[in-house]
């Protein structure tokens, strides 16, 4: 990307018809200036598609059992192989990648919502509601991670709805504080102020006046706790404590494959290890992108 | 000083309080009678209904919760439903093999990372910094229960340089705890590395750009005495900060290594006491990995406070 290529763009393009969507310019000088965001959104955009296309682009039914086929290595009909009950590796990776994204959309839904509106009033109501809402996020900040989600799942039942809510309450502490903490700074701003002073309803002012200032950092944690959740899912999943055979789910089926490790049936695990690693680097990557781009007091030093 | 230690002790009191009412009442919600397990074959009404008269299962929660929390404040973390073992003495026979773990995956971790990380800082888009790189956003994608599998794999079954799992007491035999220590304490080590060497990295490229090392440049130091004598000791604190959390948090690494290579340590029994429905074991686990985080993140406060005088004790 040089500035030679992207000046002509900024100053042709909006200026002689500024009607012209001058927002879809802004998209493309932004992705043009953080190529990064590019990589990382088009892995990510890829990870839907195949979860959203599961179905369609799978070779074979992902728990058919047919016991003439079983542990065949990689071969151009099982481009993964396939396991102990002849299921299609493959065909069981691309199906997994709909549970590991539905947890992943899920449980950063949920820390998002509960954790962000937690925020919001603690932040600005504060008072008493503060110090209550703040000491419950500590004891929450108390647990490993881990830990908590293992114990919150084993405690609700070991199923995948579980293990959502319980990555989803793990993810609550950071929401709330990034969220408290950028109100705290905003809400005696003159704007605000401002905004109090002609009346404006409080749920009003926090909603459009105090939001919009914390929603980048927001976006960028979204993207980063997606990949969390997609690698907490898959560890408690791994552990038995996520999806029950035989939905095909990337940590489970990795768990299943160990009991042939010493077989040396290394295409059972390789395919799901990888899609693992895959997700959750796209995740990742387009986190930390976007938080160069978006976020620059959080910018890493580079 | 001592001022800023007694209130973050006091602003503990009720965060471990909160922390022993979601231990205990997560465990009183966990699906299974903790009675029909502990009688076993046992399903007579009569007998049943002593046995839950006997652990105060049939009294109201709030006083099972304060019973529970009394005997545990005495270190009385109550019995196994499998084994019968008291559970701290359960916890503290298994001990001793995570802390060699935690231990030996933690000073792998912390040199690797001093060393890539520092030098990557220095020498700015050499060879080591693009390896630092990659190691940075590789590391935090890998899941390490698959890493440790493809090292099972590759060095202890397909080139059987080492062994696949399993464990002997360093005591017994220091050759072959030895040899069983390295797969898994590369493992784990792994996870936390890829967090390690970026914190030594920024902290470091931090402190190179401040004026004093220009100020020790200018005076005609040369650049070896600058990064060791002036750079180095300043960007250690943030590193000690992250390096006093992983030791705290030394029980949730271990969960997942200790599961694939057979290592008899807490995090493996928690695993199995949760596959056996045995909560009395697992609530202790949980509660005693709470609270070494929270004094761990405290020590970490105040020896940052400390080493830190720019930080204000209030």
């Amino acid at each position: 990307m040089t500035a030679a290529s992207e000046r002509p763009a900024i100053a042709t393009a909006p200026l002689p018809v500024p009607t012209a969507a001058p927002w879809s310019a802004a998209v493309v000088v932004f992705l043009r200036r953080n190529p990064r965001i590019l990589i990382g959104g088009g892995l990510v955009v890829f990870l839907l598609f195949v979860a959203l296309f599961a179905p369609v682009l799978s070779p074979y039914d992902p728990i058919d059992v047919e016991p003439t086929r079983s542990l065949q290595p990689p071969s151009a009909a099982h481009w993964m192989g396939t396991d102990d009950l002849g299921r299609d590796v493959l065909s069981r990776v691309i199906h997994g990648s709909r549970i590991s994204l539905s947890v992943g959309v899920i449980s950063v839904g949920i820390g998002f919502l509960v954790g962000v509106s937690l925020g919001l009033l603690a932040g600005y109501v504060g008072g008493v509601i503060d110090l209550l809402a703040m000491r419950a996020i500590d004891a929450l900040l108390a647990f490993p991670g881990l830990v908590l989600a293992i114990s919150i799942t084993a405690a609700l039942g070991p199923q995948i709805q579980n293990a959502m809510i319980a990555i989803g309450i793990v993810a609550i502490p950071v929401y709330t504080r990034l969220t408290r903490a950028q109100v705290l700074s905003v809400r005696e701003r003159d704007f605000v102020l401002a905004a109090r002073t002609i009346g404006v309803h409080p749920i009003r002012i926090v909603l459009r006046h105090i939001f919009p200032n914390v929603s980048n950092a927001l976006v960028v944690q979204a993207t980063l706790g997606t990949a969390f959740a997609i690698l907490a899912e898959a560890a408690l999943s791994f552990l038995g404590l996520g999806a029950r055979p035989p939905t095909p789910s990337w940590g489970q089926d990795i768990n299943y494959s160990q009991r042939y490790l010493s077989n040396m049936k290394w295409w059972m695990s390789t395919g799901p290890g990888l899609a693992i690693f895959m997700a959750v680097f796209a995740f990742n990557f387009l986190g930390d992108a976007l938080r160069d781009a978006l976020d620059p007091r959080l910018r890493r030093s580079a | 000083m001592t001022r800023y230690v007694i209130r973050r002790l006091l602003l503990m009191v009720p965060v471990a309080f909160l922390v022993t009412i979601i231990v205990f009442g997560l465990m009183r919600m966990a699906p299974g009678d903790p009675v029909l397990v502990y009688a076993g074959e046992e399903r007579d009404p009569e007998s049943l209904e002593y046995l839950r008269h006997l652990y105060g299962l049939d009294q109201p929660l709030p006083i099972q919760y304060v019973v529970w929390l009394e005997h545990a404040v005495q270190g009385d973390l109550g019995r196994s439903l499998r084994t019968r073992q008291k559970v701290g003495e359960a916890i503290m026979q298994r001990f001793p093999a995570t802390l060699e773990l935690g231990i030996a995956a933690l000073t792998l971790s912390i040199s690797v990372a001093l060393v890539i990380g520092t030098v990557s800082a220095i020498k700015r888009n050499s060879v080591v910094d693009l390896l630092a790189t990659g190691i940075t956003l590789g590391g935090v994608s890998l899941p390490n229960f698959f890493l440790g599998l493809i090292l099972i794999l590759v060095f202890g079954l397909a080139l059987r340089l080492l062994p696949p799992g399993g464990y002997v007491p360093l005591a017994e035999d220091p050759g072959g705890n030895l040899r069983r220590l390295i797969l898994p304490a590369i493992t784990l080590a792994t996870a936390s590395l890829a967090v390690n060497m970026r914190q030594v990295r920024s902290s470091m490229l931090d402190v190179m750009a401040q004026e004093y090392i220009r100020t020790a440049r200018a005076k005609g130091l040369r650049e070896r005495p600058i990064i060791t004598r002036h750079a180095f000791k300043n960007a250690l604190i943030p590193v000690v900060t992250i390096i006093g959390l992983q030791i705290g948090a030394i029980i949730e690494g271990a969960i997942i290594t200790e599961t694939i290579f057979s290592w008899p340590g807490v995090g493996r029994l928690v695993v199995d006491s949760i596959t056996g429905l045995d909560y009395p074991v697992v609530q202790a686990v949980v509660l005693v990995s709470a609270l070494s985080f929270m004094i761990s993140t405290l020590v970490v406060d105040v020896l940052y406070a400390w080493f830190d005088p720019r930080i204000s004790y209030r």
